[in-house]
């Protein structure tokens, strides 16, 4: 092995690391806030590749008529459950969330396809992210006050529907989207594309955003609040399904950019998402589900240990990232005194 | 026992139902299919509905049974009968080694650790050149018994669905059994089970071999119903869809399982059979069906669909109590009445900059009733948990009858006859009392998992709950014996509790606040029933709120204030010591003062 290909597998595990970190965050801010293991996070990587990569080639994507799908279903959820309160307030809100948002994305798909990449990139982050809140109505707030094992079991019927409606929605063809940028720098031996430094910005910046948006906003406050403690929140008034809402955009929003950069560099199924959100999931758990900067390292671990074993015995690559896992947690159960839970 | 003959009777008309005239092939092979879930889900029930542990790898460890049949009869040539037991041996080891690691992970973790290992265990299987890489293993020979041949479709079925019965009737043993009774309180957390010298972590990996046992049975009758192996039957989504089957089914109960295969399997079939007509690409739906059916049935029925059918069943018999049960070993206490049975010297805790319970110093004679006082937060269920090897302590020594205790775990410590309630209650709402109050009974029966899958545990049982009907009757809840114990008042809860502690057959019994939520009357009689058990010669330490109660009732009185020991000495004493009027109602402040402070405080 000489330098050349020491350096691109370094490349190419710290590309791949960043996304990693990037879905490792969003499961981390999932479950402070809601106590879901959220599963189908891998599923918003997929969405947010195919609907890009439509976007980009003229066609309107399924997901953005999935979404007013979506909403519609999450609007009949609330108004049952208010069905004795409803007012003429309620009655508005929930048509411009529910009826008025999703279609004018939609209207906005089908005029924009094709058109520009930043219109592709805005569109696929608006349509992926608002897909969040709802599928929390739907799928999650019902349950919210149930065990994180039910929540857990919920989660993985979450990402086996939605995996369904990728592969109805998009088709079983895989699609690869064009690089942002042709722009390419070499550093020493080793060429650097546009597209990698895009990660890497796109990383750097989604953490900064992440950080000013807990330590600078009421939102971002009321959310860390949420993650300490659901009944302290409530009981100060924040609104604890307001907040999962919340915490579930941000997540479909950091997946669907994390697909917009995967896009360009592999080609993405409907299925891709799943193991790709599972090795984020490597690098939140080595985290403890609650350290962001724990879960970046990881994830930058979990990307170089997968691009020096996909050189070195390729066959096994799966196999070597999710047995590291098993270590991992044994250290983790054994540093952590665990108290005694019960179901 | 109608349980038994149901499952009998029911499988026995499925095992007959291939000789029905015209009854259809492809009927045989899907019930082959649902008998072969069932019986990894029944694995599951005890698993994750008794247990608590949820796995999504079972699908894996089915494939140790399956690969181990194909391997060894195509490559080896051994006779299918042989790979039995090496492909049943193979799972438990696997599930041995997997589960030394996974169950020690703590709540949510360990499903997590589950999919990791079953996506792993998936690849592994797809990339290994000995099982035959993607492709897997094909031309399984029949399943041959020396001359006997089940190659025939008829007679594979019998051996599936008598296969499941098996299953289904060992799962009902064990359910119904010592080891069954500690897995159940895994539920309620380790430190429930420890204080009855129930080891967690044993009893988890027990229910982990015992479901692989099952995963492995059904992959080995997967490759000679299939004649083939390949990877993807167990991969993570065959894990997820055997969960699911045990949760349609309701999980915890063996027909909730086969309900589940039943309906989860037949569902399959319907949609890639039937929607094919309807519309085109429709295994595209599976998912989405399966996932949205599993969010639904999750927020409409979470317990499953079958304690739905149970309403509608007659209600089982109570368990009778046998009466001419062989009584259970006795103990003597451990030192002659009036010495000393437990010492705490310069007991200290400390979580990180807090002291919770401070350089303590008491001692416990042995037929005596100590109480524990103190203001809310002194450190007197801390002081328990030191006792009873809950916690560990800072710094300072525990010992008991002159031997020393502290470090030694909460099981030894329970072996040696401490026995103890709960100031949260602990007890399992949904088994009746009587079974709540056996589980106290642990460390007096010795019978192990075999002897309750085989049931010669039968003598030892109908002393345990002999026992336990005996305790039960003398703190005066006879009559709820039968009940759920969550149905009962918190209040009786506690005297639940207190059964299940005497039960133990303890020489020192700790009590933390077994008045709270009594009756005047109630609480009456539990004053009675404790200075019984102490003219029997028990010891008993008691943390209790209540003074009418304690001063009436016990010889010495220890108080804390913060941590600290601060009075110690009979009622008579402790009633009028300073330091604990102080520490109770605050200092003997001058009414002067008093008025500023209010004051004070209303501006503030």
């Amino acid at each position: 092995m000489d330098l050349t290909i020491l350096l691109f597998l370094v490349q190419d595990g710290i590309t791949n690391g960043a996304i990693y970190a990037l879905l490792g965050f969003a499961l981390v801010l999932v479950f402070a806030v809601t106590r879901i293991i959220f599963i189908p996070q891998g599923e918003f990587v997929a969405y947010g590749a195919l609907t890009y990569a439509m976007l980009q080639g003229g066609h309107v994507p399924g997901t953005a008529y999935l979404l007013p799908i979506f909403a519609f279903v999450a609007l009949l959820f609330d108004l049952y459950a208010e069905r004795s309160r409803i007012t003429g307030t309620f009655l508005l809100r929930q048509g411009v969330e529910k009826i008025v948002v999703p279609l004018a994305l939609l209207l906005a798909a089908r005029e924009l396809a094709g058109v520009s990449t930043i219109a592709s990139l805005v569109l696929t982050v608006a349509i992926v992210s608002a897909l969040g809140p709802h599928l929390y109505r739907i799928a999650f707030q019902p349950l919210a006050d149930r065990s994180v094992l039910v929540l857990l079991i919920a989660a993985v019927g979450t990402h086996l529907a939605l995996m369904g409606l990728g592969l109805v929605f998009f088709g079983a063809e895989g699609q690869k989207a064009d690089a942002l940028t042709d722009f390419s720098v070499d550093l020493g031996p080793l060429p650097v594309s546009g597209q990698n430094i895009a990660v890497y910005a796109a990383t750097v910046l989604l953490i900064a955003g992440l950080y000013w948006f807990f330590e600078r906003t009421v939102q971002g406050k009321a959310l860390r609040a949420t993650a300490v403690n659901r009944l302290g929140a409530r009981l100060v008034g924040i609104r604890t399904k307001g907040t999962g809402k919340i915490a579930l955009a941000l997540a479909a929003g950091i997946g669907a950019v994390s697909g917009v950069l995967l896009a360009p560099m592999t080609t993405i199924y409907y299925d891709t998402g799943f193991v790709i959100g599972l090795k984020g999931f490597v690098a939140a758990i080595i985290g403890g589900l609650a350290s962001y900067p724990l879960t970046a390292a990881a994830a930058l671990a979990v990307g170089l240990i997968e691009s020096f074993s996909s050189f070195f015995a390729s066959d096994f690559k799966e196999v070597i990232v999710f047995t590291l896992l098993i270590p991992v947690l044994l250290v983790r159960s054994f540093a952590s005194k665990h108290t005694d839970e019960e179901d | 026992m109608t349980n038994r003959i149901a499952l009998c009777l029911f499988a026995a008309i499925i095992i007959l139902a291939p000789f029905v005239p015209g009854f259809p092939p492809f009927w045989i092979i899907l019930l082959d299919n649902i008998g072969l879930a069932a019986i990894v889900a029944i694995g599951l029930v005890v698993l994750t509905g008794v247990g608590g542990l949820t796995s999504f790898g079972q699908a894996a460890l089915a494939g140790f049974g399956a690969y181990s049949a194909a391997v060894l009869t195509t490559q080896y040539g051994w006779s299918p009968i042989a790979t039995l037991p090496v492909a049943l041996a193979v799972s438990a080891l696997a599930a041995l080694l997997l589960g030394f690691v996974t169950v020690r992970l703590a709540g949510h973790y360990l499903p997590l650790g589950t999919i990791a290992w079953g996506l792993a265990l998936y690849y592994l299987f797809g990339q290994l050149e000995l099982l035959g890489r993607h492709d897997g293993i094909s031309s399984i020979p029949p399943l041959t018994v020396g001359s006997v041949s089940f190659h025939e479709p008829a007679r594979l079925h019998a051996v599936i669905w008598g296969a499941l019965l098996i299953c289904g009737i060992a799962t009902l043993n064990l359910l119904d059994s010592r080891v069954g009774r500690a897995i159940r309180s895994l539920r309620r957390g380790s430190t429930m089970a420890g204080a009855f010298g129930i080891s967690a972590s044993q009893a988890k990996l027990i229910v982990f071999v015992y479901a692989a046992v099952l995963a492995g049975l059904s992959g080995w009758l997967y490759a000679f119903f299939q004649s083939a192996v390949t990877p993807s039957p167990f991969n993570l989504n065959a894990g997820i869809s055997y969960l699911f089957m045990a949760v349609v089914g309701g999980a915890g109960q063996v027909w909730g399982a086969i309900a589940g295969a039943f309906i989860i399997t037949e569902l399959r079939d319907v949609i890639q059979r039937v929607m094919p007509t309807l519309i085109t690409d429709s295994a595209l739906y599976e998912p989405i069906v399966f996932g949205v059916l599993l969010i639904v049935l999750l927020q409409v029925a979470p317990d499953g669909l079958w304690p739905l059918v149970q309403r509608i069943l007659p209600e089982a018999k109570p368990r009778s109590i046998p009466t001419d049960a062989q009584p259970l070993t006795g103990r003597d206490m451990p030192v002659p009445r009036g010495s000393e049975i437990l010492k705490v010297q310069d007991a200290t805790k400390k979580f990180g900059g807090l002291t919770a319970v401070n350089a303590v110093n008491f001692g416990v004679k042995s037929g005596e009733i100590v109480a524990l006082i103190g203001p809310n937060g002194a450190g007197k269920s801390t002081t328990f948990n030191l006792i009873t090897g809950v916690l560990s302590l800072s710094s300072g020594a525990v010992s008991f009858a002159g031997q020393a205790i502290s470090g030694i775990g909460q099981q030894r410590i329970a072996g040696l006859g401490i026995a103890r309630t709960f100031q949260h209650v602990k007890l399992l709402p949904d088994m009746s009392v009587l079974e709540n109050v056996a589980l106290g009974g642990h460390l007096r029966g010795r019978k192990d998992l075999l002897s309750a899958l085989i049931r010669t545990d039968r003598a030892e049982e109908a002393a345990l709950f002999a026992e336990a009907a005996r305790q039960i009757t003398r703190v005066g809840l006879a009559e709820h014996m039968h009940k759920p114990a969550g149905s009962l008042a918190l209040g009786q809860q506690r005297i639940v509790e207190i059964a299940r502690a005497l039960t133990m057959n303890p020489s020192l019994l700790l009590l933390d606040e077994p008045a709270a939520g009594l009756r005047h009357f109630e609480k009456g009689q539990l004053s009675e029933l404790l200075s019984q058990l102490r003219s029997e010669g028990m010891s008993l330490l008691l943390v209790e709120h209540d003074m009418g109660f304690v001063m009436g009732l016990t010889d010495h009185i220890v108080v804390l204030d913060f941590g600290t020991k601060i009075a110690e000495g009979p009622p008579d004493v402790i009633r009028s010591h300073p330091a604990v009027l102080e520490a109770y109602l605050g200092g003997a402040a001058e009414p002067k003062q008093t008025s500023s402070t209010v004051a004070g405080g209303a501006e503030a």
